[in-house]
C-alpha cells in the first residue's frame, strides 16, 4: 500500500550504538524498549495460556463422562483433607472462573495488545519506541500481581472452599453475600490492577500513533493493523474504567458496608449486571480487533495485494467499536425486560453483523484473483476467516431476544463465545506469531510442523467445540460439573477434541524450540512482495533502536 | 529530511505534544471511570422514570383519574422476610380484584417474634415488570421504617391503584394479574446485632 523511500538496510551498519544493548537484569526487568517489553508480554502471555489451558483441561477430564469422578478428589487435594461435595462443586466454580480470567486478561489481552501491539505498533509507523517507554514498562510489571493475586486467591477461603467461585463475570450477589473469605477481594484487586496496566497501555498506544507516524504516514495510510490497536486502545479507555468502577462498588459491598447491589437495602443487583455488560461487551471486541488487524496484514501479504477497501476496513473497526457500546444488554435477555427492550437490543446486535460482514468479504476479496501462497501465517488466517465465520453466525443467533430465552447459559453460549475466542482470537495469536517470529527471533520456523500445528489445532478445536452446540440447543446448561446421560456422547467427543487440541500445543512448542535452535537466518522480508509495512524493511531481529532516522512514506503507490 | 526528524522525539516541543495528547486520554478515562458511578443515582431515576424492572409509581394524592366501568385487574400480594428478620409477615388476603383506575385498599399483617424491638423496612417490586409504571402506591407502610415493639402486631395499609393507560400499553395486553411483592429487612442492626 505504500513504498519506503528512506534506504533501511543500513540501519544496523550505521548506527554503531543501535544495536548496543543494556545488560540482562536492566534489559529485561527495568525494560524501556518497546520490543523488549513486547517480548515480555508474550512470553508471560505463553506462560498464561498454558496455566489457563491446562485448567480446561482439567474441566474437559472431568466432563468427559457424567457423574462427578475427579473433582472430589482434586478438591481434597486443594483443600487438606477430604473435600465434601460443596467444596468439590466450589472447585468447580473456581475453574471456570480461574479459565475466563486467565484466558481473557492474562494470555488473549497481553498477546494481542501487550505483545504484538508493543513490538508491530511503533514499527509500523515508523516511530522509534513507543511515546512513554517508562509508562510501558509500568504497564507490563503491574500485570505480574495482578496474575500472582488472582493465582493466589485459589489458596484462601471464597466461600464453601478456597479460591474465587463466581464466574469471571462476578456477579454479585454471589460475589457479595454469597461468597465471604478474602479469595473474592483479591480476585477483584487483580482485576483492578490489570485493568489499570491496559489503561496505562491504552493511553501509550493513542498518544504514540497520533503523534509519532513517521512524516507522510497519515492516519489513512497507517497498516490496518495500527488502526485495529488505535479503536482498541479506544474501547480500553472508555469500557475499563466502568469494570473497575463496578468492582470498586462491589469491594465496599463486601467490605465496608455499602448497598449498591443488595436489593434488600435499596441497591440493584442487576445495576451490576448493565455494568459489567457495559465493559462486557466492547471487551470482546478488545479481544478480537487487533486480531482482525493481523488478519488483514497477513492476507494481504499472502495474497501479494493491497487489502481489499482499505478505508471500509479501517471504519468498520470504528464502527464495531461504537456500536458495540450500546448492545450490552443482550447478554441480560433473561433478567426480566420489556419486549421493546429487547427488540432494540436485537436489533441494535444485528448491526454489527454489517461492518463484521464488511471485514469477512473483504478479506475474500483481497485474495480474489491474489498471487495465494499457503504459509503457515497464511492457512492460520484462513482458518481464522472460517471459524470467526462460524462463531459470527451463532452469534446473529443468539442476538434473538427470543432465541436467546431459551439459550441462555447453554453450552450453546460456550460453544458460540469460544468460536469467536478461543477459535478466532486464538487463531489469530497463532497467525501473527507465525508471521512475525522470523522477524522477531531472526529465525525462520519450520514450515512443516507450523503446517502440522495447524492442521491438528484446527482439528482438535472443532471436534473440541463443534459439539457443544448439538449439547447446547439439547439444553445442557452451563457451568456445572455433572450432567445427565443423554449428554455422555457429545461430551466425551469433546473431551478427545481437547486432547488433539493439546498435541497440536505441544507441536506448537516444539516448534518453537527446533526454530530457536536450528532455524535458517530469516532475511529481513522473509515474505517477498506482498509484505509492504514497515517492518519488513528492518533487518530480522529488527536493531534494538530502528528508525534513528525517520523513514518517509511516499504518496505514490496508495492502492 | 532527517536532521529535524531525528531531533524531533526528545524537543521539547514534542515532548510537550505528547504529554497533552496523554493527558487528554487519560481524562477520558477518568470520565469513563465517574461515569460509573454516576450510573447508580442514573440508573435509580431511570427506574423510577420509566418504571423499568417492575419499579412502582408514587402518588401524593387521590388518582386524578377515573375508574374505567367494567375493567378490572386482579392483584396478587406477596410478603417475605429477609433472613434474620423475626418478623412473620402475610397480607391479609392473598389476592384482590380491583376495578382498573379506582383506589383500593388493602392490608398486611405483621408480627415481631423476638423478644427485642426491630425496625424493618420493606423493598417493594412488581411482575409483570412492565406493568409497574401502572401501579401507583398512594400510601404505604413501605415509604418509611416500622417499629414493632416485642410480641407486638400490626396491620399496615397499602392504598393504591391501577392506572387505567395500561390498557392501551400493548405490553401489557396479556397482563391479567400483577403481583405485589414485599420483603422486610432490618434497619440499623446495630441494636439487633450479636
Amino acid at each position: 500500500m505504500t513504498t519506503i523511500a528512506a534506504d533501511a538496510h543500513g540501519h544496523a551498519h550505521d548506527h554503531h550504538d543501535a544495536d548496543h544493548k543494556p545488560g540482562f537484569f536492566a534489559r529485561w526487568f527495568m525494560s524501556t524498549n518497546h520490543k523488549d517489553i513486547g517480548t515480555l508480554y508474550l512470553i508471560f502471555a505463553i506462560i498464561a495460556g498454558v496455566i489457563g489451558g491446562a485448567i480446561s483441561g482439567l474441566m474437559r477430564i472431568e466432563l468427559a463422562q457424567p457423574g462427578i469422578q475427579y473433582l472430589q478428589g482434586w478438591a481434597s487435594i486443594a483443600e487438606g483433607g477430604t473435600a465434601s461435595l460443596d467444596q468439590a462443586y466450589h472447585l468447580w466454580n473456581v475453574l471456570i472462573t480461574a479459565h475466563g480470567l486467565i484466558m481473557v486478561f492474562f494470555m488473549v489481552m497481553p498477546a494481542i495488545i501487550g505483545g504484538f501491539g508493543n513490538w508491530f505498533v511503533p514499527i509500523m509507523i515508523g516511530a522509534p519506541d513507543m511515546a512513554f517507554p517508562r509508562m510501558n514498562n509500568i504497564s507490563f510489571w503491574l500485570l505480574i500481581p495482578a496474575f500472582l493475586l488472582l493465582l493466589g486467591s485459589t489458596f484462601v477461603p471464597g466461600g464453601a472452599g478456597n479460591g474465587a467461585g463466581t464466574g469471571w463475570t462476578v456477579y454479585a450477589p454471589l460475589s457479595t453475600s454469597g461468597s465471604p473469605g478474602p479469595a473474592v477481594d483479591m480476585a477483584i484487586l487483580s482485576l483492578h490492577i490489570a485493568g489499570a496496566s491496559s489503561i496505562l497501555g491504552a493511553i501509550n498506544f493513542i498518544t504514540t500513533i497520533f503523534n509519532m507516524r513517521a512524516p507522510g504516514m497519515t492516519l489513512h495510510k497507517m497498516p490496518l493493523f495500527v488502526w485495529s490497536v488505535l479503536v482498541t486502545a479506544f474501547l480500553l479507555l472508555l469500557a475499563l474504567p466502568v469494570l473497575a468502577a463496578a468492582i470498586t462498588m462491589l469491594l465496599t459491598d463486601r467490605n465496608f458496608g455499602t448497598v449498591f447491589y443488595d436489593g434488600l437495602k435499596g441497591g440493584d443487583p442487576e445495576l451490576y449486571q448493565h455494568l459489567f455488560w457495559f465493559f462486557g461487551h466492547p471487551e470482546v471486541y478488545i479481544m478480537i480487533l487487533p486480531g482482525f488487524g493481523i488478519i488483514s496484514q497477513i492476507v494481504s501479504t499472502f495474497s501479494r495485494k493491497p487489502v481489499f477497501g482499505y478505508l471500509g476496513m479501517a471504519y468498520a473497526m470504528v464502527a464495531i467499536g461504537v456500536v458495540g457500546f450500546v448492545v450490552w444488554a443482550h447478554h441480560m435477555y433473561t433478567t426480566g425486560m420489556s419486549v421493546n427492550v429487547k427488540m432494540y437490543f436485537t436489533a441494535a446486535t444485528m448491526v454489527i453483523a454489517v461492518p463484521t460482514g464488511v471485514k469477512i468479504f473483504s478479506w475474500i476479496a483481497t485474495m480474489w484473483g491474489g498471487s495465494l501462497s499457503f504459509k503457515t501465517p497464511m492457512v492460520w488466517a484462513l482458518g481464522f476467516i472460517f471459524m470467526f465465520t462460524v462463531g459470527g453466525v451463532t452469534g446473529v443467533v443468539l442476538a434473538n431476544g427470543g432465541i436467546d430465552d431459551v439459550m441462555h447459559d447453554t453450552y450453546y453460549v460456550v460453544a458460540h463465545f469460544h468460536y469467536v475466542l478461543s477459535l478466532g482470537a486464538v487463531f489469530s495469536l497463532f497467525a501473527g506469531f507465525y508471521y512475525w517470529f522470523p522477524k522477531m527471533s531472526g529465525r525462520m520456523y519450520s514450515e512443516l510442523l507450523g503446517q502440522l500445528h495447524f492442521w491438528i489445532f484446527f482439528i482438535g478445536v472443532n471436534v473440541l467445540f463443534f459439539p457443544m452446540h448439538f449439547l447446547g440447543l439439547s439444553g445442557m446448561p452451563r457451568r456445572y460439573p455433572d450432567y445427565p446421560e443423554a449428554f455422555a456422547y457429545w461430551n466425551q467427543i469433546a473431551s478427545h477434541g481437547y486432547t488433539i487440541m493439546a498435541v497440536g500445543v505441544g507441536i506448537w512448542f516444539v516448534n518453537i524450540a527446533y526454530s530457536m535452535m536450528f532455524g535458517a537466518k530469516a532475511e529481513g522480508n522473509p515474505w517477498g512482495e506482498g509484505a509492504t509495512t514497515l517492518e519488513w524493511t528492518l533487518s530480522s531481529p529488527p536493531p534494538y533502536h530502528q528508525f534513528e532516522t525517520l523513514p518517509v512514506i511516499e504518496d505514490n503507490a496508495h492502492h | 529530511m532527517t536532521q529535524a526528524m531525528t531531533a524531533s522525539l526528545s524537543n521539547p516541543a514534542m515532548q510537550a505534544k505528547l504529554r497533552r495528547t496523554g493527558l487528554m486520554a487519560l481524562s477520558i478515562a477518568l470520565g469513563a471511570f465517574g461515569l460509573g458511578f454516576a450510573s447508580v443515582p442514573l440508573y435509580r431515576y431511570f427506574c423510577q422514570v420509566t418504571g423499568f424492572g417492575g419499579t412502582t409509581q408514587r402518588g401524593e394524592t387521590v388518582p386524578g383519574v377515573l375508574p374505567v366501568a367494567g375493567k378490572t385487574m386482579s392483584v396478587r400480594f406477596d410478603s417475605n422476610v429477609a433472613p434474620g428478620m423475626p418478623w412473620q409477615f402475610k397480607p391479609e388476603h392473598t389476592t384482590q380484584t380491583v376495578e382498573i383506575g379506582a383506589r383500593a385498599f388493602t392490608t398486611f399483617i405483621a408480627k415481631n417474634m423476638s423478644d427485642k424491638p426491630v425496625t424493618g423496612t420493606a423493598v417493594f417490586n412488581v411482575t409483570p415488570t412492565q406493568s409497574g409504571i401502572y401501579f401507583t402506591k398512594i400510601q404505604c407502610f413501605c415509604f418509611t421504617e416500622q417499629t414493632l415493639q416485642p410480641g407486638q402486631e400490626v396491620r399496615m395499609p397499602v392504598i393504591y391503584y391501577v392506572d387505567p393507560k395500561i390498557l392501551d400499553d400493548p405490553d401489557n395486553k396479556d397482563t391479567q394479574q400483577i403481583t405485589l411483592s414485599y420483603t422486610f429487612n432490618p434497619v440499623e442492626p446495630s441494636a439487633n446485632r450479636s
